[in-house]
């Protein structure tokens, strides 16, 4: 069966409604909520601070630490089950890969710069929404950043290409492929690029195209977030 | 031929473009990449001639040799104190550097600093692995026995001394409070009148809210005006 309209009757390139706020946890050194759709995330930054064990130092700078929970309240229960699990410790390590290259810690050696994200509400593209708000919350808490970085899950289902999956699509039972990536929407380069499914090369091609234009949208909140706290 | 995209006294965040062309050059909070100049922190532009500096909304501490600082001491040694300076890693007053008066040999350092003794010290080195030093010797420098201490922003506190100390200097003359600024963001306050150094902790919080304002100074004189009475706003 052709995949003409979407679930929730966007278009093919269309997002859902995002939103982002910076500031929301006053005992944070920054923070910062961002929403997608019906997906819902919060980071929190502390540090930097020693790192313990010593072993993890790095003495020639400091050391991201990330952490993805979905809350236990999270989720319609039907496949991940929120809580510490394999895949949340998966995600927490995508998710600092993908925010290094563009964080300069080298001001605070041996330490490290802990990041907690938690999802009040998943939908799908929680690991996207997580890596978006803890770019917010990283810019918030004065870090040095060579750009913000913004992030989005693209789907191919059927011969279409889906900017922003919903939980109903990435369930669609004639299969389909999840694309997320995360990027410096400034100069197009790529941070993260999972894939789960198939695709060929010309629909990947089509699916960085439409991510690219994508994350542009959503730099453009970030970025107007960060300014609302300030311009009262 | 340069030019700016930024006017003097904007609001920029990572990843904006401050300006295009050559003709600009990046200081503090900025960058260069290719041919644009690119802000790296979320700060208020300052355009000086060529150059253009951003003076950060938020910052973490970062050690600079001379800088004098408030601290807490956490860690008492044989031969050092350590005091956390709301640096990750924390500093270290070594003992020919930890008072005026001579320490003898094998003394118990518990009587000149104890634990969670606060102290005002002054940073002597920073080494590249971000070792700190710190001396206890010079004026004003000594363990703050009374008075309270509030930490602010780091970033907001050359607003807080303002330009040759002009907004502190007020501060104390109208409240009578004496107080000290570390640069790492601790202030202590003391007035033998708990409501005087009240006054001066909220004025304090004011600016460190209000920082990125124009024509702050007069905005906290009439705030401490309207607090102290117009009898100490002499001068």
């Amino acid at each position: 069966m052709p995949y003409n309209k979407r679930f929730d009757g966007r278009k093919f390139d269309e997002l859902r409604e995002i939103s982002a706020e910076v500031g929301v946890i006053p005992n944070a050194d920054g923070s910062a909520k961002f929403k997608i759709g019906k997906t819902i995330a919060i980071a929190a930054v502390y540090g930097p601070r020693v790192l313990h064990p010593r072993f993890l130092q790095d003495p020639t700078k400091g050391v991201l630490r990330c952490n993805y929970n979905m809350m236990s309240f999270s989720g319609s229960g039907e496949r991940v089950r929120p809580g510490p699990s394999r895949r949340s410790k998966e995600i927490s390590h995508i998710t600092e890969k993908a925010l290094e290259p563009v964080l300069d810690l080298s001001e605070f050696p041996s330490a490290v710069v802990d990041v907690y994200i938690e999802l009040l509400q998943t939908d799908a593209g929680t690991r996207c929404a997580g890596i978006t708000a803890a770019a917010l919350a990283l810019a918030d808490a004065g870090f040095p950043m060579k750009d913000l970085i913004s992030a989005v899950a693209v789907g191919r289902i059927e011969d279409k290409v889906v900017l922003d999956v919903s939980k109903e699509e990435e369930d669609y039972e004639g299969g389909m492929a999840d694309i997320p990536i995360a990027m410096l929407p400034r100069t197009g380069e790529i941070t993260l690029l999972q894939m789960d499914g198939l695709v060929t090369l010309n629909e990947l091609k089509e699916v960085l195209k439409s991510a690219k234009k994508a994350c542009e949208q959503i730099y453009k909140v970030q970025k107007d977030a960060l300014r609302a706290r300030y311009l009262k | 031929m340069g030019e700016l995209k930024v006017k003097d006294k904007d609001i920029v965040v990572p990843g904006d473009v401050l300006a295009e062309g050559m003709d600009f050059l990046p200081a503090g909070g900025a960058f260069r990449e290719g041919e644009n100049i690119i802000a790296s922190q979320v700060g208020v532009v300052s355009v000086n001639g060529r150059l253009l500096k951003l003076v950060p909304l938020n910052a973490k501490y970062i050690p600079k040799r001379g800088d004098t600082v408030i601290g807490k001491i956490v860690e008492v040694t044989n031969n050092c104190w350590f005091v956390d300076i709301g640096y990750s890693n924390h500093a270290c007053i070594p003992l020919r550097d930890g008072s005026m008066e001579y320490i003898p040999k094998g003394a118990d350092l518990t009587q000149y600093y104890d634990y969670n003794d606060f102290v005002v010290a002054n940073i002597t080195n920073v080494s590249k692995s971000k070792e700190i030093d710190l001396s206890m010797k010079g004026p004003g420098l000594r363990k703050l026995s009374e008075g309270r201490i509030i930490k602010v922003n780091s970033a907001k506190v050359p607003r807080i001394i303002g330009k040759q100390g002009s907004m502190i200097s007020m501060i104390k003359q109208m409240t009578d409070c004496r107080i000290v600024v570390g640069q790492n963001g601790l202030v202590w306050l003391y007035d033998i009148d708990p409501l005087k150094e009240v006054i001066a902790v909220e004025a304090i919080k004011k600016i460190e809210e209000r920082a990125h304002i124009q024509g702050l100074t007069d905005e906290i004189k009439m705030f401490l005006e309207s607090k102290v009475g117009v009898k100490n706003a002499v001068q």
